[in-house]
């Protein structure tokens, strides 16, 4: 008896959760779903996501994942020394500094890239500088580099962060008890520290390949509208087209490459908690 | 149990601050609200002020980026404005769609200041002007910096000229980018023709490595900073740009250009029509528009503004108020559900292009 009544107050106070998480995510989905399988006459059919494999569509999306996957690796590269350098330091000044690294995003997204935009213009504030200084401008405004660029800069936090967390959460004594049985120091990251700290890279590479994959705006803005990603696609068959059973049918296809990405790294922890 | 009233007061407290705070917010016009819904930069915003002022109607202003987009929102739900500033053959679509209401000219007595040709200009897309109170009208043409392009400027095709890769900028938005590549081929710009959009397309798609971005209202900025050297804009921005820099220069091509008039209408699902009517006829007043023109520099139609302008080279500027005689213009129609699927088609294809 007194178990039944926990489980319903557990149940009580979970239910501003469910409220949100059925008017803001189930639904949603569900409409996507409805419209993406729909046609105007509200008849059941395959054709909007079958849509995908004509090339234009095909090619955004192929261009959506290389680009995503390199910012990703890109990301990684650059916030593992980051994230090791941040462990390493001591609790009073890294908080300040973790701080510098999560102080952008107190600013808009949408903003920051409109900067980057003046930024790297032909004759924006680096070639000026560039141009001051007589060295050779750059000019990549407008093309597939700006945009993984933008990705990179935006979505870099999101790397840094859970793989600092992973990385700080390891116990010294570890690291030390493998030094004293004789690794050396790269026995000890590949075989330690590396391994530990897969559950941060794991979350961290969902959190920069995701919504790489989906972004318009930073494709938008960075590249000129020039190159289309699947997402400036989806945006445009709503804003624009005003066909929201082609964007949902898309959104389907983006949603299934999502879940593969999300199953792949689900395998992948399980096999990390192992070696 | 203290604890408790104490929570329940402050919450009971909160919500009563809140109520009251959205009451007195809805209440603050006095005589209601209304939803406007108009292009971005596309009026003197103290206009708006002045209107909220003088009527005591509290204005909720939005605004959009392309006639589709407006179309998108407006789709979802036709009372979720009262007033919209579309162009012409969005207009058409809209009353094909009924989607909009004929106006009560009656309460829209400064209609008169409106010239007659621009109702005239009207009768294309609104037949017996009965939807439609024209707001703005214009060309489109190239800017182009003259210390950057060499040769004469007179012709659409110089936008395919290689000499100017990476220099071109052109108009995001699906008719307008078609109109070039139709009129360049000597077609009409509402042709529904396949074999004529599919050789637009290619000369779009063969045009695309030379353009340096596709965009719609950065434009104007991107011409005055020198970013590129041609640019296919609406003739209001020419004389705000050329007055930023005096190196640009406006026109329109021999071949021919598009005619546009942007006009106010209101919706179906209105829930404020009269003050909706009061917005239209506020906007129809001599020194309103004259202030209108002379913050967004879009030519107006409203003859009393045009008789007060007191800048000479304005008042008499063949950019503002060219000679329509001399000139090839054709307006755009709405095509129907089949015509647009064909240039959305394509122009999804023109830019998915590599």
């Amino acid at each position: 008896m007194k178990l039944f009544k926990n489980a319903k107050s557990a149940f009580l106070m979970a239910s501003p959760y469910l409220v949100w998480a059925v008017i803001f995510i189930v639904v949603p989905l569900a409409m996507v779903i409805y419209y993406g399988v729909t046609d105007t006459s509200g008849a059941f059919t395959f054709d909007n996501i079958a849509r995908i494999s004509e090339s234009g569509y095909f090619k955004a999306l192929c261009r959506s994942i290389a680009l995503a996957f390199i910012s990703t690796v890109i990301c990684f590269l650059l916030a593992y020394p980051l994230g090791m350098i941040l462990a390493s330091m001591k609790l009073t000044r890294n908080t300040y500094l973790v701080t510098l690294f999560i102080l952008p995003m107190w600013m808009n997204f949408l903003l920051r890239t409109l900067t980057w935009m003046t930024l790297l213009e032909g004759k924006g504030v680096i070639n000026t500088v560039l141009e001051f200084l007589h060295l050779p401008t750059i000019n990549i405004i407008n093309t597939s580099g700006a945009i993984v660029l933008g990705m990179v800069y935006n979505f870099l936090p999101f790397m840094i962060l859970p793989i600092y967390n992973s990385l700080s959460r390891i116990d010294d004594n570890v690291i030390n008890a493998a030094r004293d049985l004789g690794a050396d120091s790269v026995q000890t990251f590949l075989r330690i520290t590396l391994p530990l700290s897969v559950p941060g890279i794991i979350s961290g590479i969902t959190m920069v390949f995701i919504p790489a994959l989906t972004t318009f705006a930073i494709s938008t803005m960075l590249g000129g509208s020039k190159i289309l990603l699947i997402g400036n696609i989806i945006e445009q068959q709503f804003t624009q087209v005003y066909d929201w059973h082609l964007g949902s049918g898309l959104s389907i296809v983006l949603m299934i490459f999502i879940l593969l990405n999300m199953i792949i790294e689900s395998i992948s922890d399980k096999e990390g908690g192992i070696f | 149990m203290k604890k408790k009233l104490i929570s329940v007061a402050l919450v009971s407290a909160m919500l009563i601050g809140c109520l009251s705070a959205c009451g007195s917010s809805s209440g603050q016009g006095d005589n209601g609200k209304l939803y406007v819904y108009n292009w971005g930069e596309y009026i003197d915003e103290d206009v708006i002020e002045q209107f909220e002022e003088e009527t005591g109607i509290d204005v909720v202003y939005d605004m959009f980026e392309t006639n589709e987009i407006m179309f998108a929102k407006l789709a979802q739900d036709t009372s979720a404005y009262d007033v919209i500033c579309p162009s012409d053959y969005m207009i058409q679509k809209l009353i094909e769609k009924d989607m909009i209401q004929p106006l009560n000219f009656t309460n829209i007595p400064n209609a008169k200041n409106i010239g007659d040709e621009y109702f005239k200009n009207s009768e294309v897309f609104d037949p017996g002007n009965r939807y439609s109170v024209p707001y703005c009208w214009g060309t489109v043409g190239i800017l182009y910096n003259k210390t950057m392009v060499t040769d004469p400027v007179n012709s659409w095709d110089i936008l395919w000229d290689p000499k100017y890769s990476g220099q071109i900028l052109m108009q995001d938005s699906v008719r307008d980018a078609f109109m070039v590549a139709l009129i360049k081929n000597g077609y009409s710009l509402n042709t529904t023709d396949p074999a004529e959009i599919e050789k637009a397309t290619q000369d779009l798609i063969a045009q695309k490595p030379l353009v340096q971005a596709y965009v719609i209202d950065q434009v104007r900025d991107k011409m005055i900073g020198g970013e590129a050297a041609l640019g296919v804009i609406y003739s209001g921005e020419a004389i705000y740009t050329v007055r930023e820099n005096r190196d640009l220069e406006y026109v329109v091509p021999d071949e021919g250009s598009n005619i546009w008039i942007d006009s106010w209408v209101i919706t179906k699902g209105s829930k404020n029509v009269s003050n909706a009517e009061k917005w239209i006829d506020f906007m129809c007043r001599g020194d309103i528009a004259l202030k209108n023109f002379e913050y967004i520099t879009y030519s107006t139609p409203n003859i009393e503004a045009q008789n007060n302008i007191e800048d000479e080279d304005i008042k008499g500027s063949k950019v503002a108020f060219p000679d329509l005689s001399t000139m090839k213009l054709e307006a755009f129609k709405y095509l129907g559900d089949s015509g647009d699927k064909l240039y959305n088609d394509a122009w999804m294809k023109v830019k998915s292009a590599n």
